[in-house]
């Protein structure tokens, strides 16, 4: 590697070559305060506030912008001035003259970029008032947006449009009129947006959070008449721990069960389970279409930002869409079917609640064709994220970091390791083969491991030989992504029969229900991959690798659904898509 | 600069269509066009309303938000049509304290057309004005160009009616 | 048009009508090639004549000659700008050289049969100006105080040949420069001489151009563009838009030797959309000078290909900004982004490109055919050639000049411009538009190039030159520019959207007499912030009207902070008007006036008056002057 040698604040260091000044100040551990810059994909340096002072060639000290100013050999940096300091104050003081400063009541309050900078340099009113502008809050999705807050760094921007794809959210008008919104002001709503949430977790402010829908939970919780069951998703055990403090990565799967049971859920259980119920019929769909016909490739369905996003963009391939609702509709259907027979409930009693790493999923549960239980019983009555279990937690003052692990519950305790990876991108995909491969060869698979799909590049393909087939798949994760593999797919370029899509990039433990990590943290941690890593370990040390030994998926067949894909099995784990277009 | 939206329901024909389409077309392949497209757009129908901004969202394949995005920020583009009759009322101090306020509400509620913006039949556009530098004649409003000084709400109707 | 010979044919066959308009050939006789020609009439055709009524004239023109048969004698010529705006419409008749301004349709008859039948000059359409105090005649453009010190380099064929005939171009050595760089110099060769003229960029910074196109140069061979920035939204400026109007010929010449040198076979003129002239004669100019061969696949059989595409604005100031200019051609939003990259290294679509105004392309051509040398022996050390400025304002000649670099303020504006109006005193001149400063007149002696200007608080800009008089109040005239720039910010970056809000809102209070003592130190903050931390030129200029203008009036600052008056009268919200009960004779106009039912009648009779004098009521007083401009006898004022 190339390197250049630097002074910052008067100490010489070696740093690459090709690094910014931002880049080089971190490696020497200095940090420089930023709002707008995020590495890779919003590097515009709007925001200013991370100006510092450069020297080069021995030439005057002079402002620039640290975040995408190039280091060049022999430079000088200072980063800490008086100049400087009195630059990122008038910043700030300029910033919160047009920001409604409510950070009482703002959820992201002590987790606000902008209000840990106002703590750090002393920040409170602005000397400067004068004109600021009002914005409607549009709170008609689950993806809240109040412009009120926002300090137009534009972010969600980026996020939304070169990430995602999707570009539903942008600057409109200029100057001080300058705002992010949708097109002629139109609430999202009535736009292609897919609710994946990406653009709240890049937030630094709290101009974008979720629908927060813990209040119907505490409400049915203290029903009595009401049974309330939670299950968690395979990713929200990895994340949840960072409500608490924990570093990025640590498994709290216990601790989260324990809390959960504190709360007064009656059942709690894990979604791992129907995330093994998803693959034997996905599968099982997927060597249907293969050997007897169907449209193909076909593509996964348990991602609902991925889904919306099919329908609007890629209306044309809905009947790809693999019919399989996803597992935390799957748990629902069960629960209100199966179990409630089995338990002698009336489904309308129950108050199913899934806890997810996705926005997108709370638009999900109202999505039509998702009642197994007819009478316009929902499958699942309130989706609610991670953000959300950790703040209900929080809220019912259970000191989750002293709590002892506990387990989940029967009869829906058991899931296998290809379960858990579900929440990584490639999970679906190597999950579903392990089952295809015993399927299609009809002998035990000796090694399970499929470590081409795994990663967190953008889009993956490999090839499969089973027997006389050749399995062709491929993986994409963010929709930007999932946008280019199906245009090479439309094109003829690429030639597959399995898609394994994920809304978000990195899949679910990078979701957008998920807890929020500073710009600074998702600069020098690849989150991702750090979370990815605790449902990987998790799948390794289970004893229990593939869906269809699951013992209490193949109870449900021996006692409910029959066989997989049978008629009772399409009627309840199954679902239909909409056309949408733009 | 904040553009108001428009409530003129659109009134384009077949032919405007088409113009616009063989417009987008034309600039097939060219680098950076939209600039260029919206240009020629405008210049079909006067204005770049939602119906007009989806199809050139559609056929070039650029999302609707980055289209408007680029609409609200360059100030030749309009989102409203200019009204057949197109009313402007000084809001100067001279004549805001002469009552200007009261005319153009008065303006406003006969026409149905609020401040700023054009009616949704496309006839009436009404705007209020800094100062035209006619103040020994204040309250003054203006009506496609013609000037009319010494106003009282009650002569409204009665000016508003040559155009009607 | 395939070769050189061609090129040098056409020339030939123009020059003869060329050098009668040099006007120092007086007769016919002595020029051959002109077949029935013996009159040629120049009606300026520039975005300022045309809209005091040139096409008219031009019509009634060609209908006269017509009328008299005496269209095959006469030729008539639509030019672009002479410059001199203020006497519009202007005529020319050579080779006489005669001047006319302020010609009217009516005066064409006269015109016809007086000058160009009769030989006698009209003299009342003849231009007088004073000299050494005495009012005089002066027949002969080349002759007027505007265009004695004048050095026409940039703007020499504007209001000399018709813009739209490629012809009349080729006529004075036109397309000569781009033939010889292909046929008998190097790229490298061509970026020395650019280097060795000591060429900057006339848009605003100063940039040495050749510097530009080497950068460029440097960068692997592969795609790359060349960039005309006519995209001029300066208040009060229109240098480029004269240029285009008048020469256009002159810039797409510029770009393909620009091109030839750094490797380019594309370019792209960004211009305003509000210059539907300048627009025009471009594409005229395009699309004769492809036809020519000038533009397009293997110019004079020499293997390289040139082509331009135009591309119209659509009002935004801050697309003067290079990179914001590329982005807004790349079809975007018209947002500045972060430099480095410099545009000459990852510009337009990524490629390397250069951007150089249309100023700065104009002196190009010349340059080439004229050596370096005589380039760099015009103006100052450090800047070198000409500078065209649009003089307005207080000023007597307001319009289009051009000066060699080094004439000092008080040359334009005494000698040049002809001096201040009414006998009123000189207070500042403001270069540099919004992004400039004002230069007070204890600076008037200061030769005028960039570092001078800079070192005093202002900058060359690219060429408005505004001069004020005793009557204009300098924290209004920092609040007219500011109030512009907020109007153009782009909104990206927070210094610039929400620093000069602040910043005019700050002003706003101070002009409405509302001010503290405390506001002009936050002021002095605020334009340090903005001025070092804004992301792009816009913002970073932004705050210098207020810099420079509270750096040589703070007393009128202070004047409305404290007194809570505006020494100049301008500001409305601290006038006072005032009636004086001795002048006025009673009559009540006022009062008729009044919006607001302020003036009343006193019982106070001034000695020889029949009516009770008038009183203004401060209370009631709303400042809108409509007493004051109806009163006929002289008896309101304001203070």
């Amino acid at each position: 590697m190339e390197t250049v040698n630097v002074k910052i604040n008067g100490r010489d260091y070696v740093v690459p070559a090709n690094a910014t000044v931002l880049e080089a100040a971190r490696a020497a551990k200095i940090d420089i305060p930023t709002l707008c810059y995020l590495k890779d994909i919003n590097e515009i340096g709007a925001c200013r506030l991370c100006l510092v002072e450069v020297s080069e060639g021995g030439r005057p000290f002079r402002m620039v912008t640290a975040c995408v100013y190039p280091v060049t050999d022999g430079m000088e940096i200072k980063t800490n001035t008086p100049k400087i300091i009195a630059s990122r104050k008038m910043n700030l003081e300029l910033l919160l003259s047009n920001h409604d400063k409510k950070c009482l009541e703002c959820v992201r309050s002590t987790n606000c970029e902008l209000q840990t900078l106002c703590r750090q340099y002393g920040v409170s009113e602005s000397r400067f008032q004068g004109a600021t502008n009002h914005y409607t809050i549009d709170d008609k999705t689950p993806i809240i947006r109040d412009n009120n807050k926002c300090i137009l760094c534009r972010r969600c921007v980026a996020v939304c449009g070169k990430v995602q794809g999707v570009g539903v959210i942008g600057a409109n008008d200029r100057g001080f009129d300058t705002h992010i919104a949708s097109a002629f002001e139109n609430p999202l709503a009535a736009t292609s947006c897919i609710n994946c949430g990406q653009c709240i977790v890049n937030c630094p402010v709290g101009a974008l959070y979720e629908r927060d829908d813990t209040e119907k939970v505490f409400e049915a919780l203290a029903n009595p008449d009401k049974h309330v069951l939670i299950c968690t998703a395979p990713s929200v055990r990895a994340q949840i721990g960072e409500c608490f403090g924990y570093e990025p990565g640590t498994d709290c799967e216990g601790k989260m069960v324990a809390a959960l049971r504190a709360l007064g859920f009656e059942g709690v259980y894990d979604m791992n389970l129907t995330a093994d119920l998803t693959i034997v019929e996905e599968a099982t769909e997927l060597v249907g279409r293969i050997q007897g016909g169907g449209a193909l490739p076909m593509i996964t369905s348990c991602s609902p930002g991925w889904i919306k996003f099919c329908e609007h963009y890629f209306p044309e391939m809905t009947e790809n869409l693999s019919t399989c609702k996803s597992p935390q509709q799957m748990f629902g259907a069960v629960v209100k079917t199966y179990y409630a027979q089995k338990m002698g409930w009336n489904p309308e009693d129950i108050l199913f609640v899934s806890a997810i790493p996705c926005t997108a999923k709370k638009f999900e549960v109202g999505r039509p064709d998702q009642s197994a239980a007819g009478n316009g019983i929902p499958d699942v009555d309130v989706a609610i994220t991670t953000r959300e279990v950790g703040r209900m937690i929080q809220k019912a003052g259970i000191d989750f970091r002293h709590l002892e692990d506990e387990a989940f519950d029967a009869p829906f305790d058991i899931g296998s390791g290809a379960g858990a990876i579900f929440g990584a991108t490639g999970g679906v995909m190597e999950a579903a083969l392990r089952y295809a491969a015993e399927l299609i060869l009809h002998t035990k698979l000796e090694k399970v491991d499929f470590p081409e799909v795994r990663g967190t590049e953008g889009i993956k393909v490999a090839a499969y030989k089973l027997g006389d087939l050749t399995v062709r798949v491929a993986v994409a994760s963010g929709t930007g992504n999932a946008k280019e593999l199906l245009n090479k797919v439309k094109s003829g370029e690429l030639d597959v029969q399995f898609i394994e899509i994920m809304a978000c990039p990195g899949g679910c433990v990078n979701g957008g229900g998920q807890p929020i990590q500073p710009a600074h943290v998702r600069a020098s941690v690849d989150l991702r991959a750090v979370r990815a890593a605790v449902l990987y370990n998790d799948d390794s040390l289970n004893n229990l690798r593939k869906s269809q030994d699951n013992l209490a998926v193949q109870k449900l067949y021996d006692e409910f659904f029959g066989q997989p894909n049978s008629e009772k099995a399409h009627h309840i784990l199954h679902t239909s898509y909409i056309k949408r277009g733009l | 600069m904040k553009k108001k939206l428009t409530t003129v329901v659109f009134r384009g024909t077949p032919e405007q269509e088409e113009k616009l389409i063989a417009a987008i077309d034309k600039y097939k392949g060219v680098k950076g066009a939209m600039m260029p497209i919206l240009q020629e757009a405008q210049s079909i129908y006067g204005y770049l309303p939602i119906e007009v901004q989806k199809i050139i969202a559609e056929r070039t394949g650029v999302s609707l938000e980055e289209i408007y995005g680029i609409a609200s920020f360059y100030a030749q583009f309009k989102l409203n049509p200019d009204g057949e009759v197109a009313v402007a009322v000084c809001l100067g101090t001279a004549c805001y304290v002469k009552g200007s306020g009261q005319i153009i509400e008065e303006v406003s509620k006969q026409l149905n057309v609020a401040v700023g913006s054009t009616s949704p039949d496309g006839r009436y556009s009404l705007e209020a004005t800094r100062c035209i530098g006619a103040c020994g004649l204040a309250p003054v409003m203006t009506i496609n160009g013609e000037v009319y000084g010494r106003l009282t709400v009650a002569e409204v109707a009665g000016i508003l009616e040559k155009y009607r | 048009m395939k070769s050189i010979q061609e090129l040098s044919e056409i020339r030939d066959r123009m020059k003869q009508a060329m050098v009668i308009r040099k006007g120092t050939e007086k007769s016919y006789d002595a020029v051959a090639g002109q077949g029935s020609v013996r009159s040629q009439v120049l009606i300026c055709g520039g975005t300022g004549c045309t809209s005091s009524g040139s096409v008219n004239i031009h019509k009634a023109l060609d209908e006269e000659l017509e009328r008299r048969g005496l269209q095959d004698q006469v030729k008539v010529v639509q030019t672009g700008c002479f410059g001199l705006c203020a006497n519009g419409p202007i005529m020319i008749i050579y080779p006489e050289g005669t001047f006319y301004s302020h010609v009217k349709v009516e005066d064409v008859p006269e015109i016809v049969s007086e000058h160009l039948l009769g030989g006698r000059s009209v003299d009342r359409l003849l231009h007088k100006e004073k000299v050494d105090g005495v009012l005089t005649t002066i027949p002969s453009l080349a002759d007027t105080g505007f265009y004695k010190k004048q050095h026409r380099v940039a703007l020499r064929n504007c209001g000399a040949i018709d813009p739209e005939n490629i012809d009349e171009y080729i006529g004075t050595d036109g397309y000569q420069a781009l033939a010889k760089v292909l046929t008998q110099m190097t790229p490298q060769q061509v970026i020395d001489t650019v280097l060795a003229s000591g060429l900057r960029g006339r848009g605003g910074a100063g940039f040495p151009t050749g510097r530009k196109w080497q950068f460029a140069a440097n960068q692997p061979a592969g795609k790359k563009y060349v960039v005309c920035n006519a995209d001029e939204g300066d208040p009060g400026a229109f240098m480029d838009r004269s240029v285009l109007e008048g020469d256009p010929h002159a810039v797409l010449e510029a770009m393909a030797i620009a091109g030839y040198a750094i490797g380019a076979d594309e370019g792209y003129i960004y211009v305003r959309a509000e210059y539907p002239i300048a627009v025009h004669r471009l594409q005229v100019a395009i699309a004769q000078a492809r036809e020519y061969g000038l533009l397009g696949q293997d110019i004079f059989g020499t293997g390289f290909n040139f082509d331009i595409t135009l591309r119209l604005g659509a009002g935004a100031f801050v697309c003067g900004e290079e990179t914001a200019l590329l982005t807004s051609i790349e079809g975007n939003r018209g947002e500045p982004h972060p430099r480095p990259p410099f545009p000459a290294v990852k510009g337009l679509f990524g490629k390397p490109t250069i951007i150089n105004n249309v100023e700065t392309y104009a002196n190009v051509a010349q340059i080439i055919n004229n050596g370096a040398a005589w380039f760099s022996a015009m103006g100052t050390e450090k800047s070198k050639g000409t500078k065209v400025f649009a003089l307005g304002g207080k000023i007597v000649n307001t319009g289009l000049v051009e000066i060699p670099m080094g004439t000092t303020l008080r040359e334009i504006i005494d000698d040049i411009g002809g001096g201040i109006p009414n006998g009123k005193k000189f207070k500042a001149a403001q270069t540099g538009g919004p992004s400039g400063g004002c230069i007070p007149a204890r600076f008037l002696d200061t030769p005028i190039d960039y570092d001078n200007l800079l070192a005093i608080g202002s900058m060359m800009g690219s060429g408005g030159l505004i001069v004020m008089d005793e009557d204009n109040c300098m924290v209004d005239i920092a609040h007219f520019f500011l109030e512009f720039t907020v109007d153009e910010s782009c909104g990206k970056c927070t210094p610039c959207r929400v620093g000069t809000r602040r910043l005019l809102e700050i002003l706003e209070k101070i002009i409405s007499g509302n001010g503290e003592m405390e506001d002009l130190d936050r002021m002095e903050e605020l334009c340090r912030y903005i001025k070092e931390g804004s992301a792009c030129g816009l913002g970073q200029t932004a705050p210098n009207p207020v810099i420079a203008t509270m750096k040589y009036f703070r007393d009128e600052y202070i004047a409305h902070i404290v007194d809570k008056t505006c020494p100049a009268g301008v500001c409305k919200k601290l006038l006072r008007y005032s009636i004086d009960p001795e002048k006025c004779i009673g009559c009540g106009k006022c009062a008729r006036n009044c919006p607001n039912e302020a003036i009343v009648r006193t019982d106070y009779i001034a000695p020889g008056h029949k009516l009770a004098s008038m009183q203004i009521l401060a209370e009631k007083c709303v400042k809108c002057g409509a007493c004051m401009s109806g009163c006929k006898f002289d008896a309101i004022s304001k203070s």
